[in-house]
């Protein structure tokens, strides 16, 4: 199967009914497979007249409760930013699938990148938290899209698929499972108003027609949804806990995988890079290296850093110049190497472990 | 019964006194109310600007979006669930301007939603300034020597887009106004309903039209009935720059989206 079609499989398993989208290369198969799939399953698949109406239109579905989502690449994502901090601070869950492509601009729109690791965590205006999720494999394409949907509804926010043209386009054999774990937004409580949190920071949810009347706002909003924009304490109070919500549960959202962890060269890696890291890690075994590698990217889970005591050095291969090794280097004190490699071509195993050999030998590239 | 859809907590509303904005929401809630429709079963969506404020002012669910995205929100509600009455108020600037393109596309694809546009020809929450109608020659806070390009009219534009049904008619028209939303209401497609309105603060004050009455007076004397202008006026004769007209411009029944099932 390919990694495309693994997404919008993994979502459909996930209950899925809502796809609104635009094409745009690499991510046109994920559409074209919610297009085929969803009528029969009486869902709705809209083309819409661009990436800002798509994001718009899966915001409107996710209030009537459906579950909804979207698939683009970095121009189409650039657009979607807008509405991207509307579902941030309407509190709608909803899922987008980014399959990344070489920017800026429109780039290289047949290569991998991994170029918008940063504007999906800090792109829409504010201050803002999301959740940002990375597969290495059709098998996480499926997965991961499907545990988005959970993490959406769970969390109230957007909830991002960051893939790229490498893993989007492979084809690989799969195992799907029975069944995927479905949980829905917890339902607002009697006598609890639409926008008061609940002790995880969290409010219910009730869709639209369920009789509880919500206004819904982008503007600065009090416990009822009514605008409330110039009061400072209202401002700081509600955007504290729409970053909090987020930001306080990573560790209970991280989800990575630890090899080796007396390893001295620790690379850090998601998405393509993950399988170079693999090679040489658990195929090639060069010495005293492993990896973290993380399934899950934003929230930062900074402590899964303090698992390897003995590193003398992280390397960060990435599919750009160098974005989550700069997160990692504001939570350690032991050398980050930015293994950063842009153009489409994946990091060839002799390139990391180039990287290995100068650290080891007390030089740093 | 009107009253029980406004949300007196809410009060006081930001209109300026003298707004156009409560007439056409008056009439609007009295169609709502008059075609039956569930407050539990109703949803009010907008973009952003005066006009956009009203949903926020209504007892039902309501999305209040971003800038010139009313329709495509909207869009994505009624397709969801298309047993939910949706209704949009948005503004000139909002629908013409930022929302241009979702607005074309809506009409084109006949989605099952009532519009209202709220044409003021100007940017009232932002202070003033000039919008695709405002008028050639007259002035905002960005046209200060007068408007020099050719405004937009709304209700063509529709017609031509697509939509099933389109209306116009003015904040003097209350009656006739409330009529062309309730038959929007009934209209399976997208129907579209402008209304041309007074903005005392923004537009009145720098062109000649201080008092609200004094641009109440102008739509009144300014407006003619589409269907006597069809049937008075030369062939091919153009509407007097300073005229335009009223009516219901079409009503049809191409192939609409988002219709709920009758069975």
């Amino acid at each position: 199967m390919q990694g495309n079609i693994a997404c919008a499989e993994g979502a459909l398993a996930a209950g899925c009914t809502f796809f609104a989208g635009y094409p745009i290369t690499p991510s046109t198969e994920v559409a074209e497979h919610m297009a085929a799939r969803l009528p029969a399953r009486k869902g709705c698949f809209i083309q819409m007249e661009d990436e800002i109406a798509s994001m718009a239109a899966i915001i409107g579905a996710a209030w009537t409760g459906a579950r909804s989502m979207t698939a683009t690449s970095g121009p189409g994502f650039s657009l979607m930013m807008e509405n991207i901090g509307y579902a941030i601070m309407s509190e709608t869950p909803c899922v987008l699938v980014n399959v990344q492509r070489g920017g800026p601009s429109t780039g290289q729109p047949t290569m991998a990148a991994q170029g918008d690791m940063m504007q999906v965590r800090f792109g829409s205006h504010g201050d803002i938290s999301i959740i940002a999720l990375s597969p290495s494999t059709v098998q996480e394409c499926y997965e991961l899209t499907a545990s988005a949907f959970n993490l959406a509804d769970r969390f109230r926010c957007p909830v991002f698929v960051m893939t790229d043209e490498a893993i989007g386009h492979m084809r690989e054999r799969i195992e799907i499972p029975e069944h995927v774990p479905i949980i829905r937004a917890k339902p607002q409580k009697p006598g609890m108003l639409p926008f008061a949190p609940e002790e995880d920071g969290v409010p219910g949810f009730s869709p639209f027609g369920t009789g509880h009347r919500i206004p819904v706002t982008g503007l600065t909003h009090n416990e009822k949804g009514y605008p409330d924009s110039t009061s400072p304490a209202r401002h700081e109070e509600l955007v504290r806990r729409l970053v909090n919500k987020v930001e306080q549960a990573r560790h209970e959202i991280a989800d990575a995988e630890i090899v080796n962890p007396d390893a001295e060269y620790v690379f850090v890696c998601y998405g393509a890079p993950v399988r170079t890291v693999q090679e040489i890690v658990d195929r090639m075994k060069i010495p005293s290296t492993g990896y973290l590698k993380l399934k899950i990217v934003w929230p930062f889970p900074e402590d899964l850093l303090r698992r390897f005591p003995h590193v003398r050095a992280f390397i960060v291969p990435e599919m750009n110049l160098g974005m989550i090794s700069r997160e990692i280097e504001r939570h350690v004190c032991v050398p980050v190497i930015s293994a950063g490699k842009i153009g489409g071509d994946l990091h060839y195993p002799e390139e990391l472990i180039a990287i290995v050999d100068q650290a080891r030998s007390g030089r740093t590239a | 019964m009107k009253d029980d859809w406004l949300r007196s907590d809410r009060l006081p509303h930001i209109f300026c006194a003298g707004c156009g904005n409560g007439t056409i929401m008056n009439c609007v809630l009295e169609a709502v109310a008059q075609a039956g429709y569930e407050m539990d079963s109703t949803v009010f969506v907008s973009g952003i600007g005066c006009s956009s404020r009203a949903p926020g002012y209504i007892t039902t669910d309501s999305l209040h979006t971003t800038h010139g995205r009313a329709l495509a929100f909207a869009t994505g509600v009624k397709m969801a669930n298309p047993s939910l009455n949706v209704v949009v108020f948005t503004g000139d600037g909002d629908l013409s301007a930022i929302g241009g393109n979702h607005f074309i596309h809506a009409c084109r694809r006949n989605i099952d939603i009532t519009v209202v546009c709220m044409n003021n020809h100007i940017y009232g929450m932002t202070g003033g300034q000039g919008s695709p109608t405002t008028p050639i020659g007259k002035t905002s806070t960005t046209t200060p020597y007068g408007a020099v390009e050719t405004p937009f009219d709304l209700a063509d534009l529709a017609v031509a887009a697509g939509a099933n049904y389109v209306a116009r008619w003015t904040s003097y028209h209350v009656t006739e106004l409330t009529k062309a939303v309730h038959t929007g209401l009934s209209v399976p497609g997208l129907s579209f309903i402008e209304v041309r309105c007074q903005c005392p603060t923004s537009y009145g004050r720098r062109n000649k039209y201080r008092q609200p009455g004094d641009y109440i007076t102008y739509l009144r004397s300014s407006a003619i009935l589409r269907e006597r202008w069809i049937r008075t006026a030369a062939p091919g004769a153009e509407v007097p720059g300073d005229k335009f007209l009223v009516g219901e411009f079409v009503r049809r029944s191409r192939p609409a989206m988002g219709v709920p099932d009758e069975a």
